[in-house]
């Protein structure tokens, strides 16, 4: 452990985090952590993981999955009295240790988030009902079509109620500029992971 | 007075056919009786929503919104740009505000959009439809139309995050937001005092972690049945359908009898307002309002 | 001089003559009062009642002035009468707020209010107005004992204020502690980055300013005499003593950092581990530089352990190491990591933190600290090893793990001591010894005494009594720059552990207070808590039975014995708390406006009603600084209490003679409350042990009820804040009650 509290992680996770540079005013009062409504259901608090990036944890912290309980809620923003964007490099954590493929695997928010992007950049809007099979079906077609069933009442539900389209499955809501918004969203990922040395 | 015109998109929860299809219906009518015009943005698209991040990280998620914002300049130029969804409504101003912020990011947000073949300014005002109605028309104006009291009603107004955090409702504090118990009070029921008012229902997580979400709607539910409430009111498309919609799943899962009806502000405001239950969208309730139905009815 | 006339002025106005039947009073004041003028006004406070008041002095001839009206603490500025004698009847606050309204209570309401024009009336007819203290300054010049920081701060405060200066330095050179350091903690802007001590740029304008005379390599060979009459003798290098003469003194003595070889367990006295003093030696040398260590090796990477040998390290209660938090330590080692960040930002600089106490605008400087990238880390060391490669090993709070640090160079952060001199306990123990004749306690006592700061020639020891862990007296809680030497302050870490801006501001304080003390030593007056005061306190030495309870329970030394062992007041040490007269048991001290005989008789002029009355007297002794505001804001917030009570204020529940209580019970009262401040190690007493004395001397009163055949609830002392005013309410209430239950005094119809 003698490496501890060296500057190394601190300074890699200012360059290549979401507000990462924030990290080290954390005055470690806590506030966050008694904040979050997912408190009983992450291994550290916002507090702790900004401790282990100055104590040098990097593996620890890349793969904890502690970062993908964010339900943003902006509690702990909104109470940090060092006014820390918690909630955004939560949130750039995450997507970091994604990038980087040190995230859990199977971690179900990492999927869906994953299932989502694509999703949405696929057309330009979210398609619920693609959206939400591929869901069901993101650990294999035998629980798929467990969760689907286990779900059918509500998906009646809400087709009768007009809120569901069934048709969606045949392509359904999405922009007419998809080819733009496509490379739009490369060119500005190609930027982000330059800034950051993830560039292939 | 003269019309008041915002650039504004439905967000995809909001579009026809959608998840918060019936939403809209009500919006509509509350922006007649209100003299407020949304004209629809050409062509956008979605603001990439809270969990955008995890895949998206940060300058391809603001993107998203900045395209929206470029498009409102270019096509409604002077107009705020105006969303119903409180998600789209952070996701846009978070954008506004950080593309400034952030030294080079603005540059870079319009390396991208040129892809698209689009350019941001950066002037654009983002807003919610609530300030919009608090701000711009006020309660007193909201209150005019109103030609039915919802007198008798027990409302737990839901407010939530988005529209509370972290940006918040000028004026309002972020543990005990006011606005929405006004606007409860404001069509003639009674808001109950109940203390999940800004309790997160899970959010993207009630897709993820179905059982650690449905716990937060579970203490929603429960405290507003509490507290004496009859129905919850919101203003926001995912809280709206994650505390509606696993209602019965809780009940399945942990043997409680829940069947509150979740309603949004606009749909009391139309109600109030002499519409009937099919103009507010109340036939797009999964657990029925019959309340609100009964009032509508009269 | 001309005979006593005696008056009384009841007033109508607040209500009172709607309540009270005010010509019953004038009767009253007449036929049992004896005052030979009574007049009655519906707005006495106001000019034309004032001045009525002040024809009857001119042209009438009057001496003696009681005025029912409101309490003695309400329109002091209109009754201000300085030559005559005054008592003030409380009728508004004491009487019409308290009693409970309506006509079921006017009796009592009353007879409350005829008991008090009585008790004026009996008091004035005792008072004297008083003449001020024969002995004057003779000089107000300001001895500042120290010339670091703190000392020449309230140097130049005072100077520039216009009082002449003395100021005697221990070293060659005047800056203290302040003149090692690099840099200080930022005290104005931004608050972001260390700044220039100014340490040499004060020290210019001491030496530069006419008014300082500043005695170099100096110290106190000898300190006597009183405020506006003190002499110190100043020992020279030469061996050369000169004498100056001062009104006032200020102790500015600074602290010594804590002993760095006493905490071996922390590296203490291993190469490379070095103490915040240390770590400023070398930021100096460096000059803005890479910081070199004192093999000369560049340091790359520190930690600065904070709490060192601090807060109770070595054990809460151990005596080993400092029990107490040294104030400055985090924000000089937030300052010091900035030595070595702004040098070069890649140098591992971690701070390792029990709770970072930043005080004031610390926070803001923390931040820059966060800033600038300086590790924290909330961590208990529990080890530090020496040498060319440092090794600290700690727990992480936070992360609740065991983590061993490789550095270069350890700072321990460790804590003041004050440069308070002789410890009094001491002192004392070994002086009662040395009186006896011993000669190793008489060597000892000398030794002791050596290393005294102030060498005072006081009965009671060399220097200041010390306050808590050893830091020079203070009457912390609510006069801070007070001692119990007066005319002598004490200021800057020698008083409390403080940073520079601290010790800075406390200059200035105590500046003020020294000024303060040489004026009012020039005129007579007492200091404070009762710097007005000209009265000043007279023995009828023929009575006296040379006990030597005064000189021992005076709370400020201001008594000395003569060689007969007769007491020798030092009228302007005397705070005129009165604890002498409340110790004598022979009676013979007292104040020409307060005395035995001007409460004895307020309390004899009572009315006590029989037992078949059921009406129980109960005499309220309440201290004049917070129990009776407490009372008098009873009634200002409407509580109701019983009409059954008297209230007498006085200076101090230290003052209290127990011939009151037996007179008292004597007479038929049912029962005495008094009412003073805290005592104890957090005493709220003015008179610091004023109330303490009363509480003890109360503790012996349980053998006089006994002989009395009085049951021992009969006296009660309560402590009392000023901000009390519903409890004493309730005391009184409740105490009622209970004597009502009791029954009543069995002494009625005796006295």
């Amino acid at each position: 452990m003698s490496q501890a509290y060296k500057n190394d992680f601190l300074k890699e996770v200012e360059a290549n985090v979401e507000d990462g540079h924030m990290v080290k005013m954390c005055m470690q009062c806590g506030v966050c952590a008694g904040s979050c409504p997912l408190g009983p259901h992450w291994e550290h608090s916002p507090q702790k993981i900004f401790m282990m990036i100055r104590a040098g944890k990097r593996e620890e912290v890349l793969k904890s999955d502690s970062m993908w309980m964010c339900t943003s809620c902006y509690n702990c923003i909104v109470r940090c009295p060092r006014k820390l964007p918690i909630t955004h490099i939560m949130h750039g954590l995450a997507n970091y240790s994604h990038r980087l493929g040190l995230a859990p695997d199977k971690q179900p928010t990492r999927e869906i988030a994953k299932l989502f992007w694509n999703n949405i950049v696929k057309t330009g809007r979210v398609n619920e009902l693609t959206f939400s099979l591929a869901m069901y079906f993101k650990d294999g077609f035998g629980q798929g079509v467990k969760n689907a069933m286990a779900m059918q009442g509500i998906g009646l539900g809400l087709v009768k109620a007009k809120r569901l389209n069934p048709m969606e499955i045949l392509g359904g809501h999405s922009c007419k500029d998809k080819s733009g918004i496509q490379k739009m969203v490369a060119k500005a990922r190609e930027i982000e992971d330059r800034r950051r040395g993830l560039a292939k | 007075m003269a019309k008041k015109e915002y650039a504004y998109y439905p967000g995809c929860s909001s579009q026809k056919k959608a998840s918060g299809d019936n939403f809209m219906r009500s919006i509509d009518v509350v922006c007649q009786k209100l003299d407020v015009q949304l004209n629809e943005i050409p062509d956008w698209n979605c603001c990439g929503a809270s969990i955008g991040y995890g895949e998206g990280g940060e300058l391809p998620r603001l993107v998203l919104s900045a395209r929206n914002l470029a498009l409102a300049e270019k096509n409604l130029p002077g107009q705020d740009m105006v969303s119903v969804c409180p998600a789209c409504w952070l996701g846009s101003r978070e954008a506004a505000e950080r593309l400034h912020e952030i030294p080079g990011l603005m540059a870079e947000a319009n390396e991208a959009l040129k892809e698209a073949g689009l350019k941001l300014d950066g002037k654009v005002k983002a807003r919610h439809f609530v300030e919009v109605l608090i701000e711009d028309v006020g309660f007193e104006a909201m209150k005019k139309p109103v030609v039915k009291s919802l007198e008798g009603l027990k409302m737990a107004g839901y407010v939530g995050c988005q529209t509370n955090r972290p940006f918040g409702i000028a004026g309002e504090s972020f543990e005990n937001p006011m606005y929405l118990d006004k606007m409860v009070e404001m069509v003639g029921a009674e808001p109950v005092k109940y203390d999940q008012k800004v309790t997160c229902c899970g959010g993207a997580l009630a897709f993820s972690e179905p059982d650690k979400a449905q716990n937060q709607i579970r203490q929603i539910v429960e405290s507003a049945y509490d507290h004496g409430a009859e129905m919850i009111v919101t203003p926001c498309q995912l809280c709206q359908a994650n505390v509606e919609i696993y209602q019965s799943e809780i009940n399945k899962k942990q043997g409680t009898k829940f069947n509150m009806p979740v309603v949004y502000y606009s749909q009391l405001m139309t109600i109030a307002y002499g519409g009937s239950a099919k103009d507010a969208g109340l036939d797009g309730q999964l657990i029925r309002a019959e309340k609100l139905e009964a009032i509508a009815g009269k | 001089m001309a005979d006593n006339k005696f008056a009384a002025y009841i007033c109508s106005g607040c209500g009172i003559g709607d309540v009270l039947d005010v010509k019953a009073l004038e009767k009253v004041a007449q036929k049992e009062g004896k005052m030979a003028v009574v007049k009655n006004h519906a707005f006495l406070c106001n000019s034309e009642g004032v001045q009525m008041i002040r024809d009857d002095i001119a042209n009438d001839g009057v001496t003696h002035i009681c005025i029912a009206a409101c309490s003695r603490r309400a329109k002091a500025e209109a009754f201000s009468f300085p030559e005559v004698a005054l008592s003030r009847a409380n009728l508004r606050e004491g009487v019409m707020w308290v009693v409970a309204q309506g006509s079921d209570h006017d009796e009592v309401r009353q007879e409350m209010a005829e008991d008090y024009v009585r008790m004026g009336c009996a008091e004035v007819k005792k008072m004297k107005v008083p003449a001020g203290s024969p002995t004057k300054a003779e000089s107000k010049r300001i001895l500042v004992v120290g010339g670091g920081m703190s000392g020449m701060t309230a140097a130049v405060a005072a100077a520039e204020t216009g009082y002449d200066v003395v100021l005697v330095e221990k070293t060659g050179a005047l800056g203290g502690y302040a003149a090692k350091m690099m840099k200080r903690v930022p005290f104005v802007g931004s608050y972001a980055e260390a700044q220039p001590t100014g340490a040499a740029e004060l020290a210019a304008k001491v030496m530069a300013n006419s008014r300082i005379t500043v005695h170099l390599n100096s110290t106190l060979a000898e300190t006597a005499g009183s405020p506006g009459r003190f002499t110190a003798k100043i020992a020279q290098e030469s061996g050369a003593v000169v004498e100056e003469a001062a009104g006032a003194i200020i102790q500015a003595t600074g602290f010594t950092p804590y002993d760095l070889n006493k905490l071996p367990e922390l590296g203490g006295g291993q190469a490379n581990v070095v103490d915040q003093t240390g770590l400023e030696a070398f930021a100096r040398a460096a000059n803005g530089g890479a910081i070199k260590r004192a093999d000369g090796k560049e340091v790359k990477s520190v930690v600065f352990v904070q709490c060192a040998g601090q807060r109770g390290a070595g054990g809460n209660g151990s005596g080993k190491h400092l029990e107490y938090c040294s104030g400055h330590c985090c924000g000089t080692s937030i300052k010091q990591a900035m030595y070595f960040k702004d040098q070069n930002p890649d140098i591992d600089t971690v701070v390792m933190y029990q709770d970072l106490r930043v005080p004031g605008m610390g926070e803001d400087f923390y931040r820059s600290a966060q800033q600038k990238g300086v590790i924290f880390t909330k961590s208990k060391v529990n080890g530090v090893t020496g040498g060319n490669s440092c090794k600290v090993s700690a727990r992480d709070l936070i992360l609740d793990e065991d983590v061993t640090v490789d550095a270069d160079l350890v700072v321990l952060a460790t804590g003041q001591v004050p440069n308070a001199g002789v410890n009094l306990d001491e002192w004392t123990a070994i002086n009662t010894v040395a009186e006896g004749g011993d000669e190793a306690a008489k060597q000892q006592r000398s030794e002791l005494e050596s290393t005294s700061v102030l060498k005072l020639k006081y009965r009671q020891g060399p220097d200041m009594p010390q306050f808590k862990y050893g830091f020079a007296d203070s009457h912390f809680i609510c006069f801070p720059y007070e001692t119990r030497r007066t005319g002598i302050y004490a200021a800057g870490p020698v008083r409390r552990p403080m940073d520079m801006y601290q010790a800075q501001e406390d200059a200035t304080g105590a500046a003020l207070k020294a000024i303060q003390a040489v004026e009012n030593a020039s005129a007579g007056r007492a200091a404070h808590p009762r710097a007005w005061d000209l009265s000043f306190p007279q023995a009828r030495l023929e009575g006296c039975t040379q006990c030597k309870r005064c000189t021992v329970e005076c709370p400020f030394g201001a008594i000395d014995e003569d060689e007969r062992r007769f007491p020798v007041f030092n009228e302007s040490r005397c705070r005129r708390c009165g604890t002498c007269m409340g110790a004598c048991p022979v009676r013979v001290i007292s104040f020409e406006n307060y005395s035995v005989d001007t409460v004895g008789s307020q309390v004899k002029a009572v009315n006590v009603p029989d037992e078949f009355e059921e009406k129980p007297r109960v005499l309220i002794l309440a201290c004049e600084n917070d129990a009776y505001p407490a009372l008098d804001m009873a009634g200002v917030q409407r509580l109701t209490y019983s009409a059954f009570v008297r209230a007498i204020p006085v200076r101090c529940l230290g003052s209290v003679n127990t011939i009151w209580i037996t007179d008292a019970l004597n007479s038929g009262y049912d029962g005495i409350i008094l009412m003073g401040c805290k005592k104890g190690d957090d005493y709220q007493c003015h008179f610091v042990k004023g109330s303490e004395m009363a509480h003890y001397r109360m503790s012996k009163i349980g053998d006089t009820l006994k002989q009395m055949s009085l049951e021992p609830e009969r006296v009660v002392t309560h402590e009392v804040a000023i901000t009390d005013h519903a409890v004493v309410a309730k005391i009184i209430n409740e105490y009622v009650a209970q004597l009502e239950a009791l029954g009543p005094s069995p002494m009625k119809g005796f006295g």
